[in-house]
C-alpha cells in the first residue's frame, strides 16, 4: 500500500493536524511507501514532516499555486497520486481537508472514509471507525475501490515524534496547472489575532447560560488563561450575543477533541456534546446534578459555578506556580 | 437565477437511536425525522438570492418516500418546485452526489445551494462531490454570500478565522450556520404544501464505493468522578487532574 499525506504548513511548521495524519499513515506503511505533498510550501516545513518520520515529502510550486484553490489543489494531488502510485491519500478533516478530499475522491474514483476516529487495514482496503448521528452511533465502513482517500478527524490521532528525524528528501514538485484548473480562489485570510481557535485547542474551558450574564465571561476567560487553553461557548450564550460564533461548539459550531474540556455552567444537551463528546477528558461544572453533561463527565463540581471558578482558577494558578511542575 | 437546493432528511438528533436487526443501520420506528437543520440555511438562502434576483428555486431530495415530508417543508418555505429522487439505501454519499448531478445537468442551475453537512452521517462531502461530478467551482462552509452579476465572493471559516473566495456563477456552495436566519413556513403555506406537486423520478445511480461493515452504539460510560462545591473538593479537582487525568 502506497500513501500520499496532504500536509497543511503553518508559518515554518505544520500543522498538528498533519503531523497526526503522518503518523496515521506510517501506523499503515512502511516510511518508504509515504509520500507527503505540500502545496506552496517551506523547506522548513518539509523538515518538520522528517521529524515525525516522513522520509519524501513534494513540494508542489508554481505561480498559480499562490492563491489557495480548492480546485487547483484537486488537480495538484491528482497529478501527485500519477507520480508516486498512491493508493491512498490521506487528509485531516481541517476546514480545507474536509473541502478537498471529496473532490479528490471523486477525481480519483476512489472511495472515501471522512472525518475517520480510527483507521486500519484489511488486506489492501482501508478500513474506518467513524462517529454518525452526532456522535451518538459510531460507524465500520471499508471502501472497496482500488484508489481511496480518508479524512482523519484532528486531535484523535497522537502526533509521534520519530525516534531519530527522517533524513527528508524533499522533491520540488511543478504540477501541469492550467487557468482552467483555478476556478476557486482564496483572495483574503483574517486571521482572529491572538486568540487560539478551539479546534486547535489542548485545553478548552467553554460556558454555557450558567454564567447568566456576559459580565461574568471574564470568569471562564481567567480559567482559560491559567490553563493555556482556549475559550468555548454553548449555543445558547452564543445566539445571546454574548460570545462570538468562532467559539461554539457543538453539532452547530466547531467540532474538537482537546485533552481537556471544561464546561462550566453548560447543560449537555445532544447538540452541544456532538462537538465535544470525543474530548480526552472532560470535567463539568454545574448547579444542578441531574444535568445531562455529567453523564458523559470524568470530573465533576456540583455547585456554583459564578462561586467555584475563580476559586478554581487560583488553584490551578497554584499548581503552575510549582517550579517542578512540567 | 435559476436555483437548485439540495435537502437531506434526518432524524432529530434529540431523539433516541437503536440499531436494527443488520446491525448496520439504525432502526427508524419511533424516530422523528426533520430537514437537515443546514438545509433550512441552504433553502432561506435560494429563497433570498431568488427574491433578489428573479427566477425559480427548486428543492431536491434524494430519498425514500417518507422523505417527502422534509420537501413539504421547502414548498411551505417557497421554493417553487420540488423533485424526489428515489433512493432508498442512499448508503454512499457518492451515489447521492451522482443523482444530484443528473438533476443539475438536466436543469442547469446558475447555483447550487447545500448544507454544510447532513447530522445524519455527518459526512460533509456531497457539495464538493457535487462541484467535481460536474467540473464546477465549489465553496463549502459558507458564512456569508454575495453574488454580483455572475461573480460570486464567500466567506468561509477556518481554523482561527476566516477566508475570503471568489469565483463565478455556476457554482456550488454549502451553507453555514451564520449565513441568513431561516424563515418558519407560515401554517397556509404549510396547509398549501400539503396539496403541492413533487416530482419523482427513479434513482440515475447505482454506484457503491464504500461498504458498510456495522454500527455501535457507543457503550463505555464514564463512571465520573462527581464532587461538590467546597474548597476541598475544588482541591481534589485540581489534584486528580494533575496527578490522575495529567491535563494540569
Ligand atoms: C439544530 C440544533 C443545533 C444546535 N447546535 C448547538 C451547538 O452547536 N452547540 C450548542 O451548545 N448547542 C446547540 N444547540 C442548542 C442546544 O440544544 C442547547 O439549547 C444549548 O446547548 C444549551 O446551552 P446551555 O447549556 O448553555 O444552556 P442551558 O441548557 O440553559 O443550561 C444551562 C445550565 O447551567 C446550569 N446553571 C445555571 N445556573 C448555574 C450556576 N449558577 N452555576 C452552575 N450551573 C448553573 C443549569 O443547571 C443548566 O444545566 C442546538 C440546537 C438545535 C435544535
Ligand atoms: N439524500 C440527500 N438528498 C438531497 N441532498 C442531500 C442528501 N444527502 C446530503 N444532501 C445534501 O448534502 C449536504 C451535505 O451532506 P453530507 O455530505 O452527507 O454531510 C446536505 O446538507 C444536503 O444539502
Amino acid at each position: 500500500m502506497k500513501i500520499l499525506v496532504f500536509l497543511e504548513g503553518q508559518e515554518n511548521h505544520l500543522k498538528r493536524a498533519s503531523k497526526e495524519a503522518i503518523t496515521a499513515a506510517l501506523s499503515l506503511a512502511p516510511a518508504e511507501n509515504v509520500t507527503g505533498i505540500l502545496l506552496h510550501g517551506t523547506s522548513e516545513q518539509a523538515q518538520a514532516a522528517g521529524a515525525f518520520g516522513l522520509a519524501n515529502v513534494l513540494v508542489a510550486q508554481g505561480d498559480m499555486l499562490k492563491d489557495y484553490s480548492v480546485t487547483a489543489a484537486t488537480s495538484v494531488i491528482e497529478q501527485a497520486v500519477q507520480q508516486t502510485g498512491a493508493d491512498l491519500v490521506l487528509f485531516s478533516a481541517t476546514a480545507h481537508g474536509k473541502e478537498l478530499a471529496p473532490r479528490v475522491a471523486v477525481r480519483l474514483q476512489a472511495g472515501f472514509a471522512p472525518d475517520c476516529m480510527a483507521i486500519e487495514l484489511d488486506g489492501n482496503q482501508l478500513v474506518a471507525t467513524r462517529p454518525v448521528y452526532a456522535g451518538k452511533a459510531s460507524q465500520k465502513i471499508k471502501i472497496t475501490t482500488p484508489k481511496q482517500v480518508a479524512s482523519l478527524r484532528p486531535n484523535i490521532f497522537t502526533a509521534k515524534k520519530a525516534a531519530s528525524a527522517a533524513n527528508v528528501n524533499v522533491q520540488e514538485f511543478t504540477p501541469n496547472i492550467t487557468a482552467a484548473d483555478v476556478k476557486t480562489k482564496v483572495t483574503n485570510v483574517a486571521v482572529n489575532e491572538g486568540k487560539l481557535d478551539v479546534s486547535e485547542a489542548d485545553i478548552i474551558v467553554s460556558g454555557g447560560r450558567g454564567l447568566k450574564a456576559p459580565e461574568n465571561y471574564h470568569l471562564v476567560e481567567s480559567l482559560a488563561k491559567a490553563l493555556g487553553g482556549a475559550v468555548g461557548a454553548s449555543r445558547a450564550v452564543v445566539d445571546a450575543g454574548w460570545r462570538p460564533h468562532t467559539e461554539q461548539v457543538g453539532q452547530t459550531g466547531k467540532t474538537v477533541s482537546p485533552k481537556l474540556y471544561v464546561a462550566c455552567g453548560i447543560s449537555g444537551a445532544v447538540q452541544h456534546l456532538a462537538g465535544m463528546s470525543s474530548s480526552k477528558i472532560i470535567v463539568a461544572i454545574n448547579k444542578d446534578k441531574e444535568a445531562p453533561i455529567f453523564k458523559l463527565a470524568d470530573y465533576g463540581l456540583v455547585g456554583d459555578v459564578l462561586e467555584i471558578l475563580p476559586k478554581l482558577t487560583s488553584k490551578i494558578n497554584e499548581v503552575h506556580g510549582k517550579p517542578n511542575h512540567n | 437565477m435559476n436555483i437548485l437546493v439540495c435537502v437531506s432528511q434526518v432524524p432529530d438528533t434529540a431523539s433516541k437511536i437503536a440499531v436494527d436487526a443488520s446491525g448496520k443501520k439504525i432502526n427508524p420506528a419511533g424516530v422523528k425525522f426533520i430537514v437537515n437543520p443546514y438545509d433550512e440555511y441552504a433553502l432561506e438562502e435560494g429563497l433570498r438570492q431568488k427574491a433578489a434576483s428573479g427566477g425559480t428555486v427548486t428543492a431536491l431530495t434524494v430519498g425514500g418516500d417518507t422523505a417527502k415530508e422534509a420537501l413539504r417543508t421547502a414548498l411551505a418555505m417557497g421554493v417553487d418546485k420540488a423533485i424526489l429522487v428515489k433512493d432508498d439505501v442512499r448508503e454512499d454519499s457518492f451515489s447521492v452526489a451522482e443523482n444530484i448531478a443528473a438533476v443539475a445537468k438536466e436543469i442547469n442551475p446558475d447555483l447550487i445551494i447545500l448544507g454544510r453537512q447532513s447530522i445524519d452521517f455527518d459526512s460533509f462531502q456531497v457539495a464538493s462531490m457535487v462541484g467535481e461530478i460536474l467540473g464546477l467551482p465549489s465553496i463549502s462552509m459558507v458564512s456569508k454570500l454575495a453574488i454580483n452579476g455572475t461573480n460570486v465572493t464567500a466567506d468561509r471559516d477556518i481554523e482561527g478565522g476566516k477566508e475570503t473566495v471568489e469565483t463565478t456563477l455556476p457554482c456550488v456552495i454549502s451553507a453555514q450556520k451564520g449565513l441568513n436566519e431561516p424563515r418558519y413556513p407560515k401554517l397556509p403555506d404549510i396547509m398549501k404544501a400539503k396539496s403541492k406537486p413533487i416530482e419523482e423520478r427513479p434513482s440515475a445511480s447505482s454506484t457503491t464505493r464504500v461498504e458498510v461493515l456495522g454500527m455501535e452504539l457507543p457503550q463505555s460510560k464514564r463512571a465520573g468522578k462527581v464532587l461538590g462545591d467546597s474548597d476541598g473538593d475544588i482541591a481534589e479537582l485540581v489534584r486528580l487532574l494533575h496527578e490522575e487525568a495529567k491535563v494540569v
